[in-house]
């Protein structure tokens, strides 16, 4: 197994930093505008950008919820088991509202059509926007790219990326790994 | 990521601790699903599900139905009136019959013990028991044991008590082993009668006294007389039935504690449950019947997943 950095803890608090001044400057105060994480692992960088967004900007009115997408997924039934859910906790309405999606890494795009169908059911957003720190180019399924990229990478189908987290790793950091 | 440890759902007493648990918290989920604007997610939008009901049914019927319709799988409904079962078609036949038109799972009641447990033998789809005779109902102790679960947070060290016609009761069948495996302790009050003669070798204790079981008890699940199960005279008259087991409000305020009331449907208003207390606070009635959906899409979504 090889593994090597792909973002250092440094680099990572810049790329978070300059993830949410692009949000800034899109959506300046954020009125009228929700970021939700998908779960399990964007919620994770999600709750990571909307702290530093009331750190950068205080009076940001931007709402925060997670998304599972597990139900919505097209893979059930192909894993010879069952995926286990997790929690959804969007308690207002998208409704004409902006959306953001914030997920870690983006590959063949499938988890973020799922998402995009999960949260139609919450209401029609006036808009959707994705977000993410990792983007897998060149390996799509589905004509998905995000908005906001944290770092665009190459990388082969064998290749592993995983993102770690002060929180429950001890460290920032992102590792692409070839198994 | 877990997986049931079985292909079916027959009975309670076949499933693990932790596919218990695998149940309890998937329907967690899907109850939020139930919350949302839109009830609905595209889960088993490929499978195809016939609900076989060879015995009358309302609750259980509309609940499993609701289910696979929230689950978006397609259903087809079966009712053993006004089918060939009339004309002496065996039950294999049957079955066999609607799998070949490519359906995927079954949920069968019937008036027969082991039925589902027959059918499992011999076909692939995947069978979930929705009731057979008078063995076990499994989806109902799901969705009591999900009910307390969700009331007092856990179920370790509850006392849970069954009132009335244990013997021919197979939400018995179900809650007993489920409670007993989530580390509750569980005891039956009725007439003797109707307490079958080896109860105790599943566990549980029998009081006799229905004023002392009810001191012991947290929980009491109360149950229906099934008349219609009854070949022979058990009770005298559902008049004297009800003077010595049915719950009422006075009863209930003359017991020292709270007791939760629970009632697995259709209620006898006026025989085992009064309306005074089916109607009352303490009663869990109505969130039984919403937590059933949730379970049965649970047991449906966990089963599909399986293949």
């Amino acid at each position: 197994m090889q593994k090597r950095v792909l973002i250092d803890s440094l680099q990572f608090s810049l790329t978070i930093d300059r993830l949410c001044h692009q949000l800034i400057e899109h959506y300046s105060n954020f009125e009228n505008t929700a970021i939700i994480g998908v779960q399990p692992r964007g919620t994770q960088l999600a709750e990571r950008i909307v702290k530093r967004l009331h750190e950068i900007q205080p009076d940001s009115k931007f709402k925060f919820g997670k998304l599972d997408i597990t139900f919505y997924r097209d893979d059930f039934r192909q894993k010879g088991k069952p995926l286990t859910a997790n929690e959804t906790a969007i308690d207002f309405s998208i409704e004409n509202s902006n959306v953001v999606l914030v997920d870690d890494v983006l590959y063949t795009g499938r988890t973020i059509r799922s998402a995009l169908d999960a949260i139609l059911d919450f209401g029609r957003p006036t808009a959707v926007e994705l977000l993410v720190l990792i983007d897998r180019r060149m390996h799509r399924n589905l004509p998905i790219e995000a908005n906001y990229i944290g770092k665009e990478i190459d990388s082969i189908t064998t290749e592993k990326v995983k993102v770690e987290w002060k929180e429950t790793e001890g460290k920032d950091k992102v590792w692409i790994i070839n198994e | 990521m877990s997986a049931l440890s079985q292909k079916h759902l027959i009975g309670i007493k076949h499933l693990q601790k932790s596919d218990l648990e695998l149940i309890f918290d998937t329907a967690k989920n899907f109850k939020d699903v139930l919350q949302r604007p839109i009830k609905k997610v595209p889960s088993l939008r490929d499978i195809t599900i016939a609900n076989l009901f060879f015995e009358d049914s309302t609750r259980t019927r509309i609940s499993f139905e609701l289910a696979e319709k929230r689950l978006s799988a397609d259903t087809i409904n079966f009712s053993a009136s006004g089918s060939s079962v009339k004309k002496g078609e065996t039950l294999l036949d049957t079955v066999n019959n609607i799998l070949a038109m490519k359906v995927d799972m079954i949920v069968m009641r019937h008036s027969s013990s082991g039925a589902p447990a027959f059918l499992a033998k011999h076909i692939n789809a995947n069978i979930i028991n929705a009731g057979d005779g008078t063995h076990e109902h499994p989806t109902q102790g799901l969705l009591d044991a999900f009910s307390v679960l969700e009331k007092f947070g856990t179920l370790k060290g509850l006392n849970y008590l069954i009132i009335g016609d244990i013997k021919h009761s197979r939400v018995a069948g179900s809650d007993i082993p489920l409670l007993l495996k989530m580390g509750a302790k569980v005891k039956v009050t009725g007439p003797p009668t109707l307490i079958p003669k080896y109860i105790e070798e599943l566990g549980v204790t029998y009081e006799p006294n229905l004023r002392k079981a009810l001191e012991w008890c947290d929980v009491a699940n109360v149950l229906r007389i099934q008349l219609e199960r009854m070949d022979i005279k058990f009770i005298p008259s559902l008049r004297e039935y009800s003077l010595y087991y049915g719950i009422n409000k006075e009863l209930l305020d003359s017991i020292s504690k709270d007791i939760t009331i629970m009632h697995p449907g259709p209620i006898n208003r006026g025989v085992e449950l009064n309306s005074d207390v089916a109607d009352s606070k303490q009663s869990l009635v109505l969130q039984q019947v919403e937590n059933g959906v949730a379970i049965r899409m649970a047991v449906l979504y966990l089963l599909a997943g399986r293949g």
